[in-house]
């Protein structure tokens, strides 16, 4: 773990990557303790559309509300959808994908065709339906994007584990007579480690998208908790006047999924075995 | 020919699926389904009136009736009436399609035209700066939400030229090609973007193991150029993951651009679901959500058919 | 200066700084036009960058040549330095002046177009033909490779040829320009032996015909004593002995050529097996595979279509304590479903396998051939060790770890392996690890599936040598599946030779291979290269392997058995 945290350290854009995150959390953090510069839900009537100066850092909306106070909430309320939707996914996803692969025939065709049923619908199609079904709130969020990536996380985990099936060293398991609890873990479980590292990581930063997304629809949290997506889509009107109030959190949203993107990417070098090969 | 017909026979299988749950996530919506229909007057309803509606909507039969009837209808095109237009569903669906295709087109084009140009040229200068240009370039256009990339292009067009894109009302192509083409084309730009940047990635790392293949080393001991040997040798058998990422997209974009359609204020398939939904037009949502997720299963048949065309081992059958 | 090739001081590395990672330090030869030069190593040494260093074909692997000259003498007489040489100048070297064939025929064809298509390009870009030229030029150089129905064939992708025809088309793509120097870069490794001894007829048919030059990459020196000229034997990126065939093969001067010679299992029909075969005293067979028979559906699920893949049919025999039996033939021939077979690591279809219950639960252990791909790479060497008495119920207590350190001494590795990972060690330190790792449950029977075939061959010699002394040693009965029969004859008392599913002759050591009944036998036999047969010509021979796949209900005959010797038996051939 500190060795790969290390490599990261070490890749080039993987450093900006980790780098983001952490700043991202600690604002989060911050925020969660109450230690923004204004409070974020309280207005300032005198002080409304103000745009970035000494007091207000960022600005401040219609109501007078402090923009770079909002976007800490904001950001952490973000964190918390995307940790826990993907969380959800892979712990979900990896069991089936897993027990697919395993199980092989039968249980292998039935659990993937109910896979691609769920794949067949766009993610945000099927948030909404959910949201439609349960109504909106942060716990439908995260729900709904479980159920969303679930599928993805399936498919990735079951590629590598049929492969790893076949392997020579599963195959030695069977002739000492391993329990299957044992190949399971020890055999396949362990070397997905490395696969489901890059895919949760790439996962956070789409899950913050689509939480962005269903906000800016107005599905997702509900005013007047701030979220990135919700800033932005109240900015949509007043662009003309105070066009940091869209600029901002479009940067804040934009730069958290570059941050899991590029941090994704650069932990896939690390991983990938073929990376090895072609430095060697 | 085992994997064609492997293809066509989980088709339907999946699409029976997908109508159940759809079938059965509508079922689940709270609130019953005459109160969503009439609203308020609903509570003016005498209970033998009730009845008599729910007879005739035909809920008063068992859920797994209702499935059945209904999925007789979707098999001779019929999804039901919408409550709040009080129209077909299909025609109402039909209605918006066109423009939701035309959008996923023009993006699909601009996503394919820029995408696989920029992600060849950047797997064969590996680690030059031309390379790492466009990583940065397809970074930052995977990092970009749309509705983010949306709303920036909207405000620098009135800033700078004092266009509003989006507002007033939508020009279907046949009418004014020119003006259509004029409101189609930055929402396509803004859907265009976070495709082609997908396309550019995932050409340049299938590029990038292509080109270490035997059989490129085999071209250039033959004489080869190295043109010859990236567009002739290497292209084709990178295609595969290119093709499978933009059918998935492409499937998606079909399903109607909800947020963008949202941000540029246009009548597509994302906004009529989004709309059915919060209107409660159950009918409506049940249809357009099949329609969405049928037109995503059907492109991605016609691209494991295309997989055949491509690679001659799935066509003849691989060892 | 008469030389078509003459390479002075080549020095190539890799990397961002190739001059502190050089592979190739210094080599230097002479080719003459028709001469063929064979250059001999094992991994590492250097042999492939030298290949690839002469038609350049190493730049685009991330290589450098760093310093020296690779001066070529073209067809107009006029001599230039491929080593300066700038891109544009080598693609017209490269296929016109020479051609190359590569390693693996099976990933060295572009899989999307034909093999027409990919000879017709050849032909087209140093030839300059079009069209039907081009067609017909391409069915000319593939009879002149001997692929029946040439025509035909032109039509087919790669992936539905067989490896030795595939390893033809790459020759019949070189041939196209009529190069004058053609490289083969162990154009035989990934082929079976008797398909090897196609293709090395073929390419001494070829040289004879067109007279080109060869430079020949192998890691078995016992296979260049057929066709090279000279040899040049490399070790770690220098050449470390260089002369005449006959001089290098028998009278090395370098210590190393020395070891290499010794190390490579050469075949002497018979003559060098062991003599300390238990079956005489033996009063029980510790196993007996009786009527064996495994086959395999063709298609799955709903497209399942009949008849099935005879992987085995039919297979008897049996084997005692302390005894080798070996199990011989080529790929496809059933010898690696009967092993797995043994294990239940796939299901019998019908026929007995009994094992008698011997000093473990488990008596019946196996090591695999490729000793990367049979340790679990996350786990370190205590976990793998551990695993099969944890399998059994046992506790990973200080006894166990005393087993463990008791067999990695055993096997001829530190104590201090216990906390490593695989990746931390070498291919035959990792095949030590598995047989360490085989012995942990004190097996009466060790199936051993092409367990040295991955390793280079003086680490091959190592590991027979242990596996013979841990034999005696413990006891171990071993079933040694191999289709490398230099090796065989080094460990074998008794050999069962398989074809198609079958066994087609068996018995002592000594008489199957001195002398073999079977004509398949003789044939897999004849195709063992060896370094006493100088220049001599392999015959052409387009026997193929009969296909595996029989319709539905389809049993083979019954076997009619010829005894010919004390213990000595021959399948009938049916005329």
């Amino acid at each position: 773990m500190m060795r790969l945290l290390a490599a990261l350290f070490r890749h080039p854009s993987g450093r900006i990557g980790a780098a983001i995150i952490l700043v991202y959390l600690v604002a989060a953090l911050l925020g969660a303790l109450g230690l923004t510069p204004h409070n974020a839900l309280k207005q300032f009537p005198l002080d409304r559309l103000k745009p970035p100066n000494a007091t207000y850092w960022l600005g401040t909306d219609l109501l007078g509300r402090d923009t770079f106070s909002r976007l800490m909430l904001g950001i952490g309320q973000s964190f918390v959808v995307a940790f826990a939707s993907v969380a959800g996914a892979t712990l979900a996803g990896t069991v089936i994908g897993l027990l697919a692969a395993w199980w092989g025939s039968l249980w292998d065709g039935v659990l993937m065709r109910i896979m691609d049923v769920l794949l067949a619908f766009p993610a945000i199609l099927l948030a909404l339906l959910i949201i439609a079904i349960v109504g909106p709130g942060t716990f439908t969020s995260v729900a709904a994007i479980a159920i969303v990536y679930t599928p993805i996380f399936a498919r990735v985990v079951r590629g590598p584990a049929l492969s790893l099936k076949r392997r020579d060293f599963v195959d030695a398991a069977r002739t000492f007579g391993s329990s299957e609890r044992y190949i399971l873990t020890r055999h396949l479980l362990l070397n997905l480690v490395a696969p489901l590292t890059v895919q949760v990581t790439l996962a956070l930063a789409w899950a913050l998208l689509t939480e962005a997304g269903l906000s800016f629809l107005g599905l997702g949290t509900q005013p007047p908790a701030p979220s990135l997506g919700l800033m932005l889509s109240e900015s949509k009107n007043l662009m003309q006047h105070a066009p940091w109030l869209m600029f901002f959190p479009g940067l804040t949203i934009m730069v958290g999924i570059l941050g899991f993107n590029l941090t994704g990417d650069a932990l896939r070098d690390i991983l990938d075995p073929r990376t090895e090969r072609r430095t060697a | 020919m085992s994997y064609v017909a492997q293809r066509l026979l989980t088709f339907p299988l999946i699409l029976l699926g997908v109508s159940i749950l759809v079938f059965v996530a509508i079922r689940m919506i709270p609130g019953d389904a005459i109160t969503a229909m009439l609203g308020t007057e609903a509570g003016l309803l005498t209970p033998a009136q009730r009845a008599s509606l729910a007879a005739y909507f035909g809920i008063d039969q068992p859920v797994t009736t209702q499935y059945f009837r209904w999925a007789a209808g979707l098999l001779h095109g019929d999804l039901g009436i919408s409550a709040t237009y009080g129209k077909p569903v299909l025609q109402i669906i039909l209605d918006r399609f066109p423009l939701t295709l035309e959008l996923a087109l023009l993006s699909m084009l601009i996503a394919l035209l820029t995408g696989i140009p920029l992600g060849v040229l950047a797997a064969t200068r590996n680690e030059r700066p031309s390379d790492l240009m466009v990583r940065i370039l397809a970074m930052l256009g995977q990092s970009t939400p749309s509705f983010v990339l949306g709303l920036l292009i909207i405000y620098l067009l009135s800033v700078w030229f004092g266009i509003v894109p989006t507002m007033g009302t939508f020009t279907p192509l046949n009418v004014d090609p020119l003006a259509n083409l004029g409101q189609m084309i930055f929402p396509a730009i803004t859907l265009g973007f976070a495709f082609a940047a997908s396309v550019t990635r995932i050409s340049r790392s299938a590029m990038l193991d292509v080109l270490s293949d035997d059989y490129i080393r085999t071209a250039r001991s033959k004489g080869a150029s190295q043109r010859s040997v990236v567009w002739g040798h290497a292209l084709p058998n990178a295609l595969i993951p290119v093709v499978t990422l933009s059918g998935v997209e492409f499937g998606y974009l079909l399903g109607g651009a909800v947020i963008v359609e949202q941000v540029f204020a246009l009548p597509g398939l994302g906004r009529l679901v989004l709309d059915a939904i919060s209107q409660r037009d159950y009918a409506l949502v049940q249809g357009t959500v099949l329609f969405i997720a049928m037109n995503f299963l059907i492109v991605n048949l016609i691209v494991d058919l295309l997989y055949v065309v491509l690679d001659p081992r799935i066509r003849l059958g691989g060892k | 200066m008469t030389a078509l090739l003459s390479v002075r001081d080549l020095h190539v590395g890799f990397g961002r700084d190739p001059r502190a990672n050089e592979v190739v330090r210094g080599i230097g030869f002479d080719l003459a036009a028709g001469e063929t030069l064979a250059i001999v190593g094992e991994s590492g040494s250097g042999k492939s960058v030298t290949a690839l260093s002469v038609n350049r074909l190493v730049d685009f692997g991330g290589g450098r040549i760093t310093a020296g000259a690779i001066v070529l003498q073209r067809g107009d007489g006029s001599t230039l330095d491929l080593a300066q040489a700038e891109e544009h100048t080598l693609r017209h070297i490269r296929g016109r002046d020479i051609g190359m064939i590569f390693q693996e025929p099976m990933t060295s064809l572009n899989p999307v177009h034909t093999v027409g298509r990919q000879i017709e390009e050849a032909f087209r870009l140093n030839r300059g033909l079009g069209g039907d030229a081009a067609r017909t030029a391409a069915r000319e150089v593939l009879e002149r490779v001997r692929i029946p129905d040439a025509a035909a064939r032109l039509a087919y992708y790669p992936h539905q040829l067989s490896g030795g025809m595939r390893q033809r088309v790459m020759i019949a793509m070189a041939l196209a320009s009529s190069p004058r120097l053609l490289i083969a870069d162990e154009p035989t490794t990934a082929l079976d032996v008797t398909v090897q001894a196609q293709i090395m007829a073929l390419l001494a048919e070829l040289r004879e015909e067109t007279g080109m030059a060869m430079i020949f990459i192998t890691h078995d020196i016992g296979l260049v004593a057929g066709i090279a000229d000279r040899i040049m034997v490399m070790q770690r990126g220098v050449a470390v002995e260089q002369a005449d065939t006959a001089a290098v093969l028998d009278h090395p001067q370098h210590d190393y050529t020395r070891h290499l010679l010794e190390a490579v299992p050469h075949f002497t029909a018979g003559r060098a097996t062991r003599n300390d075969g238990t079956r005489g005293t033996a009063t029980a067979p510790l196993v007996t595979v009786d009527g064996l028979v495994v086959r395999f559906p063709v298609g799955k699920g709903l497209f399942r279509k009949p008849g099935a893949v005879h992987a085995v049919d039919g297979v008897d025999f049996d084997l005692v304590a302390g005894e080798t039996l070996a199990i011989v033939g080529e790929s496809g021939s059933g010898k690696s479903t009967t092993a797995r077979a043994i294990l239940g690591l796939v299901q019998k279809t019908r026929g007995e396998i009994d094992a008698r219950a011997g000093r473990s639960r488990r008596p019946i252990q196996m090591v695999f051939q490729d000793p990367f791909a049979s340790l679990n790479p996350r786990l370190n060497v205590e976990s793998l060790l551990a695993e099969p008495a944890i399998a059994n119920g046992q506790r990973k207590d200080a006894a166990l770890r005393r087993r463990m350190l008791v067999l990695l001494e055993r096997v001829g590795l530190p104590a201090e392996a216990l906390s490593r990972y695989p990746h931390q060690f070498s291919g035959g330190q990792r095949q030590r690890l598995c047989i360490a790792r085989a012995l942990m449950l004190n097996p009466d029977v060790v199936v051993l599936d092409e367990a040295v075939s991955a390793l280079d061959v003086s680490v091959q010699a190592q590991v027979l040598q242990l596996l013979i002394e841990l034999q005696r040693e413990f006891g171990l009965a071993y079933i040694f599946i191999s289709h490398d029969m230099a090796v065989v004859e080094r460990i074998a008392h008794r050999i069962a030779v398989m074809f198609a599913g079958q066994i087609v002759e068996i018995g002592a050591a000594g008489a199957v291979l001195a002398d073999p009944q079977h004509s398949y036998t003789r044939r897999l036999i004849a195709a063992v290269p060896a370094i006493e047969r100088r220049k001599e010509h392999y015959t052409v021979d387009a026997t193929q392997v009969p296909s595996l796949v029989r319709p539905a209900g389809y049993e083979p005959p019954p076997a009619h058995w010829r005894e010919a010797g004390p213990d000595h038996r021959v399948r009938e051939e049916s005329a």
